[in-house]
């Protein structure tokens, strides 16, 4: 008996040293943005002399070429829309592959299946060109309907997922009692369909606030430069100021961090569903 | 049972959809196709023999002189080392935090890597790999090797992005995996346990035969990272020094939006989607299936 709980023991221990070994990134992220450069030259991890400062997250934030405060409220600008227009819209068509017969219906869905894998690089070229006809290029609506268009594939995939597993007895009652399609949609399979919604809100969301290339590619007037963009032009070109580049990381992947900390079980049954079925 | 639609219901449920598909990914696709195939205005294959004479997709030299190898053979690297070390790590992982107290913190705390933004993703490889500040350097010491600015090097640059994405990314299958376990019926194991098999028996003869449908998404999803990877690279190297780093994606990125070349840039998109397109189909076809 003995022997079993000292086993345990050691075997919970050596899980949490492997936890601490994967932390030690972060630390040493913190570390360097919390303590002067002095300090950091000697080692982040060295405690002896122990300064704590905020001077690099001031700077970064209020940052003289590309401030972090501007492109947090750009990044959040483009972020909410570009999640809520698509999980809305991809939640409709979700729900109409599920419920509907249609003629070609089988093509259109393989086609959004095999847009999962699709790369940006594949459309990046064409999309700066519709962009630049539309006169949409540094402009965030421009952005908002790429990330749209980006984002129904999947959510679709997603949500037709989901509305499959349910049973439509409900809602063919209620056909019969006289309600259409769009109010049955609205008053009974969307309540339903909530906590996909928000596993496909937390995804959306953290993939467009985390998104870089479209970003790179639509954006490009200073003040308009998302968050994620912002980090690379703080490295400076000669040598790399850490405590700048570590306190900014630290505030942009703040956000994403936060989501999946308030939504953890949506976010990872997010995950799962939609990569599996 | 499936309703039988009207125009209605397809322009209220279907057509908007369609439409923002069809002209923002749709189209954009096919163009980038046609775009790979014209040259100075002409119909030619010109592009693609550009593309793949050129060194900077395919170095054969690079096999005796060093990196770089070229973007193809870099973006097969990454899928040689990282994909086995994730999936491997990823299952590892799950099985043994499956009944550690407090497991599902350890859980969240490997999968901070996979939640984070990919462009501080590459800022932290850079700085765990920095010569100064940098623990790599800082363990090595231990056993008196002398610090090396290890993403500077050609020889190294490569090799420090690929090790350091292991870090960010096996937070991704062991929690794939994790749900996969817990779709495990207990019995199973219960029955087997009174059959007198050994753990090892149960984990080779049950535990992984029951995850290959969840295998199967991992390494899709994970290979399907590996091709597209852009951002860490981005950040880390800008793919050198001297495009020792240099990856597909980036290097159609350089080709359109710094050489704006858009011929040879849609060649290389054409290849990524290729191979992209390739990767995924066990995954389709299984998500596809009779429906």
């Amino acid at each position: 008996m003995k022997i079993k709980i000292y086993k345990k023991i050691i075997h919970d221990g050596l899980a949490w040293i492997m936890a601490f070994i994967w932390i030690i990134p972060f630390l040493g992220l913190l570390m360097a943005a919390i303590r002067p450069m002095d300090e950091l030259l000697h080692g982040w991890w060295n405690l002896e002399t122990l300064n704590i400062t905020f001077k690099n997250f001031i700077g970064a934030w209020n940052h003289s070429n590309v401030p972090l405060n501007q492109g947090t409220i750009n990044s959040l600008l483009i972020a909410v829309p570009a999640t809520v227009i698509p999980v809305l819209i991809a939640t409709m068509t979700g729900y109409g592959f599920s419920r509907y017969r249609f003629p070609t219906k089988r093509s259109i869905y393989i086609l959004i299946i095999l847009m999962l894998a699709l790369p940006q690089q594949m459309i990046a070229v064409p999309i700066f060109g519709i962009m630049n006809k539309l006169g949409l290029i540094n402009n965030y609506f421009g952005l908002i309907i790429v990330h749209t268009a980006w984002g129904i594939p999947w959510i679709t995939f997603f949500m037709r997922n989901f509305f499959t597993t349910l049973p439509v007895e409900v809602e063919e009652a209620a056909k019969i009692d006289g309600a259409s399609d769009v109010r049955i949609f609205f008053n009974i399979a969307l309540p339903i369909a909530t906590p996909a919604i928000v596993s496909a809100v937390s995804l959306q969301f953290t993939m467009v606030w985390s998104d870089f290339f479209l970003a790179l590619i639509l954006m490009y007037s200073p003040e308009k430069l998302l968050a994620t963009q912002r980090i690379p032009l703080m490295r400076g070109v000669y040598f790399v100021d850490w405590g700048l580049l570590s306190a900014a990381s630290i505030l942009l992947m703040l956000v994403p961090i936060l989501v999946y900390t308030f939504f953890q079980k949506y976010y990872v049954k997010g995950m799962i569903g939609w990569s599996s079925k | 049972m499936q309703r039988k639609a009207t125009f209605t219901h397809l322009a209220i449920f279907i057509l908007p959809a369609l439409l923002l598909i069809c002209i923002f990914v749709f189209y954009p696709c096919l163009r980038t196709i046609s775009l790979s195939f014209f040259s100075e205005g002409k119909f030619s294959l010109h592009n693609y023999y550009e593309v793949l004479k050129s060194r900077d997709t395919i170095n054969l030299e690079g096999f005796s002189k060093g990196f770089p190898l070229g973007t193809l053979f870099h973006n097969l690297l990454w899928i040689i080392i990282h994909l086995p070390l994730t999936t491997f790590l990823g299952l590892t992982l799950a099985v043994y935090l499956k009944n550690v107290k407090g497991g599902s913190i350890i859980k969240s705390i490997i999968f901070l890597g996979m939640v984070m933004p990919m462009i501080t993703g590459g800022v932290m490889i850079r700085f765990i790999f920095d010569k100064n500040i940098g623990i790599v350097n800082e363990f090595l010491k231990l056993f008196g090797f002398l610090p090396k600015a290890w993403t500077a090097y050609p020889e190294t640059a490569l090799f420090s992005l690929i090790f350091g994405s292991v870090w960010l990314w096996a937070g991704f299958s062991m929690i794939l995996y994790s749900a996969g376990l817990e779709t495990i019926p207990k019995d199973l194991y219960e029955a087997a346990q009174i059959d007198g098999a050994s753990s090892m028996k149960m984990f080779f003869k049950i535990t992984i035969p029951l995850l290959k449908p969840i295998t199967i998404v991992i390494v899709t999803m994970t290979m399907l990272w590996e091709l597209k990877i852009f951002d860490i690279v981005y950040v880390a190297t800008m793919g050198g020094p001297g495009s020792a780093s240099n990856v597909l994606a980036l290097q159609m990125y350089t080709y359109a939006f710094k050489a704006l070349n858009f011929g040879k840039s849609s060649v290389v998109a054409v290849f990524l989607t290729i191979i992209t397109l390739a990767v995924s189909i066990p995954m389709a076809r299984s998500a596809g299936e009779g429906r």
